[in-house]
């Protein structure tokens, strides 16, 4: 085609027919996409999935110490009630030598109360020390039992595989003994 | 190539006339009776015929399977007990299919390292071996999504994991993982259109073997010698390879009834028949034995590589070029040389590569502590040695034994090349 083209004299190559070839395969591809898009999409999550994205939790009966498991969007939600001990251990923490630097600040909205999913972010797990019977760790929060991440009692990564933080999923106390998460 | 093959003798006249209008039965006397094959092929090369009797039981009694499985989370479980229990023959149909899946990756694992230790990936069947490794990857996937349907703890948290492995992906990771489960966790959506892949990519599978044959079937089989056979060292595939595929499938049949009726779940991990649990990870989740040596390639990179590529991108990344360096393989083999008999010194490599990957499995199999993830690291970098390294240096060092010229002149003048390679 382009040698045809040459020979009619378009000494730059570029033809007539090669601007509508090229307008052509363009609108396959726009309509191929649009094609191909509502089956892709489709298997994003669907409205029903979307609609049952919050949960509320009463938490007026977590002693001190220990914490609840939810299911938040078919995921493990921790809210912990800290001591003390285990807020000021969050807190002392030089955040320059985390992996992922935050402060227990930023993570929390009421210091006693730690919400964060419980999945850990290596490899989606559930780790273990929501509960005081269970093992926390080195760190004295939650240590996952896959493949051995470490958190501290702020759901920080402090050791192991896991790249990040624990997530802190949107939530606020709509009053004092309950939480809305979503 | 089979087409110089003489045409079958059709003594049905009916049976001309539909052949002379749409010629399958000329194509199936060329392609699997009066194919020539090697004179000289070992027992190894039953495998690859006995992986297509794998592939055709699997979808036989997988196809009866979807007729009682319920792929629903909250009676997946529950209908693959009504299997076990309830319906006629069902718990033979689960058996023989969940055995039947390692049975298909023993026998195409041997397949593979018959490949690899008579150098049958080397030109001209460069495109045969890596469709061979698209067989592998789309088994592996059709494997993974059929162990989730029980919908057991395995099952889920297999799931669960598996796909977090796409989560490493720069940027789109956490979307992809979304798109993946159609949710923000693996649930109800996630194992229906399991479900649907799972039925759909064995016939994907059976869509590329047949390439694989097509590849195969251009050059011919390669052969334990390696070389170039000519016509006079070849003799038709019916009936002198039909026989012994058939007894290499009586020898077969009777280790897979062995597994199917003493010993059905030796091979699959107990905490399978406790119902998935989307709250409780049991403490340690190991994949099916034929995952293994992949899942200790993945745990072995728990260090981020060259400060850029993050430890769990990175354990990803390797796990995946584990067989990435499988597709290459053509042309990181240097050697001319196919027969690992000619090769004196990668003969001994190669069952290296053996004992490499069992340690792997080994190790995967383990629960990460003590000195295991260090040997892991260790068997992980030989393995890509093996391959990046060894091989391409290996082909231009080596001092290969010499070649006899066909397949019959040792035998005919007192074996002494071929014995003396032995």
């Amino acid at each position: 085609m382009a040698q045809i083209s040459a020979e009619k004299g378009h000494s730059d190559g570029a033809t007539r027919r090669d601007f509508l070839d090229l307008v052509a395969w363009s609108t396959v591809a726009v309509g191929a996409g649009a094609l191909a898009w509502p089956l892709v999409d489709s298997m994003n999550p669907a409205a029903d999935v979307l609609a049952m994205s919050t949960a509320e939790v009463d938490i007026s009966q977590v002693p001190v110490g220990s914490g609840v498991t939810v299911k938040w969007r078919g995921k493990p939600v921790f809210l912990r009630h800290r001591t003390e001990a285990e807020i000021e251990e969050a807190r002392a923490v030089d955040v320059s030598d985390l992996r992922d630097p935050q402060t227990d600040d930023a993570r929390v909205v009421k210091p006693e109360w730690l919400v964060i999913v419980g999945i850990c972010t290596h490899l989606g797990c559930v780790p273990l020390g929501n509960k005081p019977s269970e093992q926390r760790g080195e760190f004295g929060g939650y240590f996952c039992p896959c493949h051995g991440s470490h958190y501290d009692t702020s759901g920080r990564i402090r050791r192991g595989p896991a790249p990040t933080n624990l997530a802190v999923p949107e939530y606020e106390f709509t009053s004092d003994t309950v939480v809305r998460i979503g | 190539m089979a087409s110089d093959a003489p045409a079958p003798v059709l003594k049905s006249g009916v049976l001309r006339w539909i052949d002379d209008r749409l010629p399958i039965v000329s194509w199936g006397y060329k392609e699997f009776v009066a194919y020539p094959a090697p004179k000289n092929l070992n027992y190894f090369w039953n495998f690859g015929s006995l992986a297509g009797i794998c592939l055709l039981l699997q979808i036989m009694t997988g196809i009866v399977l979807a007729m009682h499985y319920t792929p629903h989370t909250s009676m997946a479980f529950e209908s693959v007990e009504h299997i076990m229990r309830d319906v006629n023959f069902g718990w033979l149909l689960r058996y023989a299919h969940a055995n039947g899946a390692s049975m298909f990756f023993i026998v195409v694992y041997i397949h593979i390292f018959r490949g690899l230790y008579y150098g049958s990936y080397k030109a001209p069947r460069e495109l045969l071996w890596m469709l061979g490794v698209v067989i592998l990857l789309l088994m592996m996937a059709t494997a993974f999504m059929g162990y989730v349907l029980p919908w057991g703890q395995m099952s889920f948290w297999g799931a669960t994991v598996i796909t977090n492995l796409f989560s490493a992906i720069p940027l789109v990771g956490e979307s992809i993982v979304t798109w993946l489960w159609g949710g923000f966790a693996v649930d109800n959506p996630t194992l229906n259109r399991f479900f649907s892949l799972h039925y759909l990519m064995p016939f994907v599978i059976v869509a590329v073997v047949f390439l694989h044959i097509l590849a195969l079937h251009q050059f011919g089989s390669n052969n334990p010698v390696g070389i170039e056979v000519s016509k006079k060292d070849k003799i038709p595939f019916h009936p002198y390879y039909t026989v012994k595929d058939l007894f290499g499938l009586m020898v077969f049949l009777l280790v897979f009834g062995g597994f199917v009726f003493y010993a059905p779940n030796m091979l699959g991990h107990p905490d399978n028949y406790i119902p998935a649990d989307p709250l409780v990870t049991p403490p340690h989740i190991v994949p099916e034995w034929y995952f293994l040596p992949f899942y200790a390639i993945l745990r072995s990179i728990t260090f981020d590589i060259f400060w850029i590529i993050p430890a769990k991108l990175g354990g990803v990344l390797a796990m995946f070029g584990a067989i990435a360096v499988l597709f290459v393989l053509p042309w990181l083999d240097t050697s001319k040389v196919r027969s690992a008999r000619f090769r004196p010194v990668y003969k001994w490599l190669f069952w290296l590569l053996v004992i490499d990957s069992f340690i792997l499995g080994y190790v995967g199999s383990q629960p990460p502590e003590g000195l295991l993830p260090t040997i892991g690291l260790i068997a992980t970098i030989y393995y890509f040695a093996h391959f990046l390294v060894i091989l391409p240096l290996l082909g231009k060092l080596e001092r290969p034994l010499p070649l006899p010229e066909s397949i019959g002149s040792p035998v005919l003048r007192g074996g002494m090349t071929a014995q003396a390679a032995e």
